[in-house]
């Protein structure tokens, strides 16, 4: 690649300034006149059914203009095809207020709408619901028993691969094994804005909505769907999403109840979930991973199993990759890996950031850690004694795989050939210092989806496409491609996104936005030029008569030719040659699969911690998380994705978990002052390392993503390193105190 | 409008509060509301006063995202009845600013790249401007401790402490 | 939230005349934890009265030496005041262990001696709870119940207290000092909050119609050899595991008095003066130091997820008598915790003064 002037180049936020000033607006920060308020009322039982609703004295207090039950509910679509969204697993999809059954607790059961906020959430408290109680079962240990293989898959989850070899006659026959099971537990996504759905009336049965979402269009397609809309009525925006992780990828509860209300009021309605009722929907699902590794003498890996169970709910069947991932990292001839799911009366999980490979990666990372420790090897070593150059599942090369600069750049950067090898062997004053190191992999998606360029006659570019910016850098990155392809400044540049009326993108996740909406724009933008070129050439005596656009380069809003600069054309002397108000471009990017590679983007992490033993305080005292992702548009956010997802990374090993009373069912510890995770002071130094990736083949942008590589394999990392400050493996995570102690 | 089910109505009464006028003066200007003593100052800052850049994280004082500064100290808005503040100055994140100049609070976050989805972000701007006020904080580690009452889920904080170490750095009054 | 009506009382008299004159009523000061239980439909007062303008801010000196804490001194000012700061640091440590910077400027003094517990269960209406709504039973004696209590526990309620300042304060004999109808008292800090016993919705021994309004200290700040130290899920911003207030009055290496003040671990501050008895007289020794530990901790009694705070708290005893004997108290900003774990048999306090 030639230089560049904007892509690559560290960039602030373009959305920044309207963050920094309180200017951004959010889905429940939409004001105005006549706009009612809903509160969710939330079933306080895990199992059973409605008996009866009192709805008479909230009914009563002034300012209350309704209360929605499944009892007097407008109609809502009766087949389960209604409610699936793009990202849906198999199964039946909750419908909020559809029925009298409860089927978790937390269940909303009705809406509370008022005239105020505060109105609403006083007549909630005096809602009479009398409930027929079941027994629910929570409790994933118990349940792993029936565990199954989930019969129907979800769509873009590869099952577990087909058995290499024979794992079990080659563990036994191994000269070093290890054997253990891991544990991770529910996880919720909490961003810090909490749900929330603002629905427009805007008559003629037209509504705008605010939604809080990763997906405009998904949440559109749903709510037409569910209340039996034509699409064009349903539009829905989210210019500013208040963090999601996930969380957002399917329409969520608040969007039902927000839309009934204002179609069955005919007015604007507000719905706004307590961070309380955050912890009443989806989270990364429990599992229990069994991992069994043998190596020979020398380290090189001769088996490889890993079997998980995870959890869902009665009504879908969530499924994510947990156990592929040792195939697609490591080299090994005999390997068996299986899924099963264990059915609960919970809500179905949903993704979480790097679904399934977080959780696995952990497993894995922490049993390659074991293993090393048992065959007397650096961990690194091991790692590098089965480096792997194609993707065992389906033996593929990699588009690209610097995994081995990222071993080699963290570990100079963090210092690791000072590590001395046995556990229990670093201290500084009073505590004890352990370092340890894991891989991280995900995979480099892409996905279809489109956008628009538009070049006004005055030199300003629009453009825009539907994808949602969850906080990830979206606006920046499609402003920075943009620019980079016209040649204008950033500031001529005006990012749309996030409007189901703009051009057709799927949910934000997966980490697959830069890569798929970075080269729609791009595209776009390439026809641009064209047009501008044509033009340009109408120019009287037009000195880029003859070019073709490979002769040409768009810098500095002119169109000059490559090989004389002095030749050149200024964008707005084209537009007014060309005698247009505006030339526009619409594109869409859809990924190419040649199938002969493997797309994966890969990290090597390292991690110090400080332990004080006797009391079992454990400090992160420095992560190096040397990251190959291809190319990096924005180094300055891509940094900020990694250092936040290491930052997750540290609350997976020390902190998060969402505790369940299995006798009432229910998620106790519901709050941010009882669900932890990180705070200031609990983060000390992350290095973010960029290793240099070259990759040609997966887009021609060259670029895998990096949303979610950063908290795989860090959760390893900070275990590994708890093992080496003080010879205790927890395989149990959140490590806590009492765990670290017993 | 009348409600749209048929469903009864008790025939007990449940009135709702009375309405107080309250004085608060907001990022300079005298704003008179009329507000029921269930209305929480950040309630009042966003519904009744349009100023929604105050978050509503959790509503209970656990994650910081409401903090405003009251008579120049940082509380926690959403913990705060309006009709007690009668009275006060209260500043928000939309009083930071001069004109179109940024606080160098704001103008540091934007550097440093100390926010991702930006819903901390008014909070943690208002709490550090409070912690600049209160002259405590000299050191990384206290910067830390006395910031860990605003949570950053996408996890921001070694850009957070960055960007409050420069505007420290900067301004020797701060660091008294 | 419910419906409330809301007053202000312009002095003591009026404010201890208007709760007398309302049973539903509840005063407010901070807020800080009573809004957060309203907004639970925990708390339903039907009156609040608004107590935040009474003249009770000021923080001055005692006629025998002492401190007198105003009941409305917020938290903050009161960890940075430099009468605390210099003459009772382990109550300045306290303070800044808790909460976050907001909500200690916020917080009053009189308001954290009437936090009410973190349990999850009394926070959730859909769960059963003696201490919210007595009768229904404790769901957290076979529930989660990591955070619970160890000491002093009945079958009713397995609750603590979640205040770090009441922790410093009951080490340091305070007092309360509380106006009713019939005028003031003042109540040992001891005798302040009680242990659950069947009625565990009664957290403290202040008459439904008093107000604090003064918190005082005795002279006798513990200043050179005291820590408070906090242990927690995360490391700012949690609730205590397990915390402990230390404080030593050390002469030649041997102990002349020692106060134990626990947190996190019963319904109130636990102090066992029989325990800090056995160590008059005694060198500053680890092995001194144990003895005190299991002492305090004989009773104590583990449910299915907090055993480990028996433990955790005999090691926290530890630790903290050490560094107070080492005159190295815990900083609350850097996280390392102070002071090496100690041998066995040797003196805590380095040489001989």
């Amino acid at each position: 690649m030639t230089a560049t002037t904007y892509i690559g180049v560290p960039t602030s936020r373009v959305d920044g300034s309207a963050k920094v000033t309180g200017v951004a607006r959010y889905a429940a920060e939409y004001n105005m006149r006549g706009m009612a308020h809903g509160v969710v009322v939330s079933s306080p039982i895990a199992r059973g059914y409605i008996r009866r609703i009192d709805t008479r004295d909230a009914l009563a207090v002034d300012g209350v203009i309704d209360v929605l039950t499944c009892e007097n509910r407008p109609n809502l679509a009766g087949s389960d095809e209604k409610y699936r969204d793009e990202v849906a697993p198999p199964g039946s999809p909750f419908r909020p207020l559809y029925d009298d059954k409860i089927r978790y607790s937390g269940q909303p059961v009705a809406l509370v709408v008022a005239e105020e906020l505060e109105i609403a959430r006083y007549a909630a408290t005096l809602l009479r619901i009398d409930y027929e109680r079941e027994q629910p079962l929570t409790d994933f240990e118990q349940a792993r028993a029936q565990a199954y293989v989930p019969p129907k898959k979800r769509d873009g989850i590869a099952p577990p691969a087909e058995d290499l070899g024979g794992a079990k006659r080659a563990l036994a026959q191994a000269a070093v094994r290890m054997e253990a099971e891991y544990r991770t537990p529910i996880e919720h996504h909490n961003p810090m804005e909490p749900y929330a759905t603002t629905a427009i009336w805007e008559g003629d049965g037209q509504i705008t909505v605010f939604d809080k979402t990763q997906g405009v269009q998904n949440s559109q397609q749903y709510a037409a769907n569910v209340f039996g809309l034509s699409p064009d009525k349903v539009h829905v925006m989210a210019p500013y999403v208040g963090g999601a992780f996930g969380l957002g990828l399917r329409p969520q509860y608040q969007l039902v109840l927000a839309v009934m209300a204002a179609l069955a009021l005919k007015r604007s309605v507000r719905v706004v979930l307590t961070r309380q009722q955050m912890f009443t929907f989806s989270y990364r699902p429990a599992t229990i991973q069994h991992l069994a590794l043998g190596a020979q003498a020398d380290g090189h890996l001769v088996s490889f199993a890993h079997d998980a169970v995870a959890m869902t709910s009665r009504f879908e069947d969530y499924q994510e990759n947990v156990v592929n991932w040792s195939r697609q990292l490591y080299a090994c001839p005999n390997s068996a890996l299986t899924y099963k799911l264990a059915k609960l009366d919970l809500y179905t999980p949903c993704d979480m950031r790097a679904p399934g490979g977080v959780v696995g990666a952990y497993a894995i990372e922490c049993a390659m850690d074991e293993l090393a420790h048992a065959a007397k090897l650096d961990p690194l070593e091991l790692r590098l004694i089965n480096y792997s150059d194609k993707d065992q599942s389906e033996d593929k090369p990699y588009t690209s795989k610097e995994l081995r600069a990222c071993y080699r750049a963290g570990a100079e950067k963090f210092g690791w050939a000072k590590r001395s090898r046995e556990p229990r062997s670093m201290r500084e004053g009073s505590e004890l210092v352990g370092w340890g190191m894991a891989t991280g992999i995900w995979e480099a998606l892409q996905v279809k989806a489109s956008a628009k360029a538009v070049l006004g006659r005055n030199g300003d570019l629009e453009v825009s496409s539907a994808f949602c910016d969850i906080g990830t850098g979206t606006y920046t990155f499609m402003t920075q491609i943009a620019a980079e392809m016209l040649g204008v400044p950033l500031y001529s540049v005006a990012a749309r996104l996030a409007d189901s009326s703009l051009p057709d993108a799927p949910v934000e996740g997966g980490s697959w936005t830069t890569a798929s909406l970075g080269s729609a724009v791009q595209e776009a933008c390439m026809g641009l030029r064209g047009q501008l070129l044509r033009m340009a050439q109408r120019v009287d005596r037009s000195p880029l008569a003859g070019a073709r656009l490979d002769d040409v380069a768009f810098v500095d809003g002119n169109i000059r030719r490559k090989d004389d600069a002095s030749r050149a054309v200024s964008l707005v002397d084209a537009m007014r040659a060309g005698d247009v108000e505006r030339i526009e471009q619409s594109a869409t990017f859809e990924p190419e699969d040649d199938g002969k590679h493997a797309r994966f983007t890969h990290s090597a992490i390292f991690a110090e911690v400080k332990i004080d033993e006797e009391l079992g305080v454990i400090r992160v005292t420095r992560v190096v998380n040397a990251v190959a992702a291809g190319r990096i548009i924005n180094p300055k956010t891509a940094r900020s994705q990694i250092m936040g997802a290491v930052v997750w990374g540290i609350g997976m090993a020390l902190h998060e978990e969402t505790l369940v009373d299995h006798k009432l069912g229910r998620l106790m510890n519901h709050s941010l002052a009882e669900y932890h995770v990180p705070v200031n002071a609990d983060i000390h130094d992350i290095d973010v390392i960029f290793v240099e990736e070259k990759d040609d083949i997966i887009n021609p942008l060259g670029v895998k993503g990096v949303g979610e590589i950063g908290i795989v394999g860090t959760a390893a990392a900070i275990a590994n390193a708890i093992f080496h400050a003080t010879g205790r493996r927890v395989r149990d995570l959140p490590i806590t105190i009492d765990k670290l102690m017993r | 409008m009348a409600p749209r089910s048929a469903a009864a109505k008790s025939a007990e009464k449940f009135p709702t509060p009375a309405k107080l006028t309250v004085t608060l003066v907001v990022n300079g200007i005298e704003r008179k509301l009329a507000v029921a003593p269930w209305t929480t100052l950040l309630d009042a800052l966003r519904q009744h006063l349009d100023l929604t850049g105050t978050k509503k994280g959790c509503d209970h004082g656990q994650c910081g995202a409401c903090t405003v500064l009251v008579d120049g100290r940082r509380i926690n808005s959403c913990l705060a009845l309006a009709v007690m503040k009668d009275g006060a100055q209260v500043t928000t994140i939309e009083g930071l600013a001069q004109g179109a100049t940024l606080h160098a609070l704001q103008a540091a976050f934007v550097e440093h790249d100390a926010f991702q989805c930006g819903y901390c972000t008014p909070g943690q701007i208002c709490s550090a401007a409070g912690l600049l006020a209160e002259g405590r904080a000299k050191t990384p580690d206290e910067i830390r401790e006395l910031m860990s009452g605003n949570i950053c889920r996408c996890g921001a904080y070694p850009n957070i402490v960055a960007a409050i170490e420069t505007v420290l750095s900067a301004k020797p009054e701060g660091r008294r | 939230m419910n419906n409330f009506e809301y007053s202000r009382a312009a002095d003591v008299a009026e404010a201890v005349r208007q709760i007398a004159a309302d049973p539903g009523a509840k005063f407010i000061a901070g807020g800080t934890n009573l809004i957060d239980l309203m907004k639970e439909n925990v708390a339903r007062p039907t009156r609040l009265i608004d107590i935040s303008r009474l003249p009770l801010s000021r923080v001055e000196d005692t006629k025998d030496g002492g401190l007198r804490i105003g009941a409305l001194v917020p938290n903050s000012d009161l960890a940075y005041h430099p009468q605390v700061e210099a003459r009772y640091p382990l109550l300045a440590s306290a303070l800044l262990a808790g909460a976050s910077a907001q909500l200690r400027n916020m917080a009053s003094t009189g308001g954290n001696l009437l936090q009410r517990t973190r349990c999850y269960y009394f926070y959730d209406t859909a769960t059963p709870c003696n201490k919210r709504e007595p009768g229904s039973g404790c769901a957290a004696v076979d529930g989660v119940n990591r955070m619970h209590a160890i000491l002093g526990t009945s079958p009713h309620c397995i609750a603590t207290h979640p205040s770090d300042m009441c922790v410093a304060l009951a080490a340091l004999d305070a007092r309360v000092l509380v106006t009713g109808p019939g005028g003031e008292r003042a109540i040992a800090f001891e005798d302040f909050h009680r242990l659950p016993g069947d009625t565990p919705h009664l957290d403290t021994s202040l008459a439904a119609d008093e107000i604090i309004t003064a918190v005082e200290l005795p002279p006798k700040g513990f200043a050179r050899n005291y820590t408070y130290l906090k242990i927690r899920d995360r490391l700012s911003y949690a609730f205590a595991l397990v915390s402990v207030a230390a404080a030593l009055d050390l002469k030649d290496g041997r102990i002349q008095e020692a106060r134990i003040a626990l947190g996190g671990v019963a319904h109130k501050p636990w102090r066992d003066r029989e325990a800090e008895a056995r160590l008059k007289d005694e060198p500053a020794t680890r092995e001194a130091f144990t003895r005190a530990a299991d002492a305090i901790l004989r009773n104590a009694r583990g449910f299915s997820h907090n055993a480990f705070k028996i433990e955790l708290a005999r090691r926290t005893i530890l630790r903290a008598l050490s560094q107070a004997a080492q005159a190295s108290p815990q900083s609350q900003s850097d996280k390392r915790i102070a002071g090496k774990t100690p041998q066995e048999n040797t003196s805590e306090t380095g040489r001989p003064r």
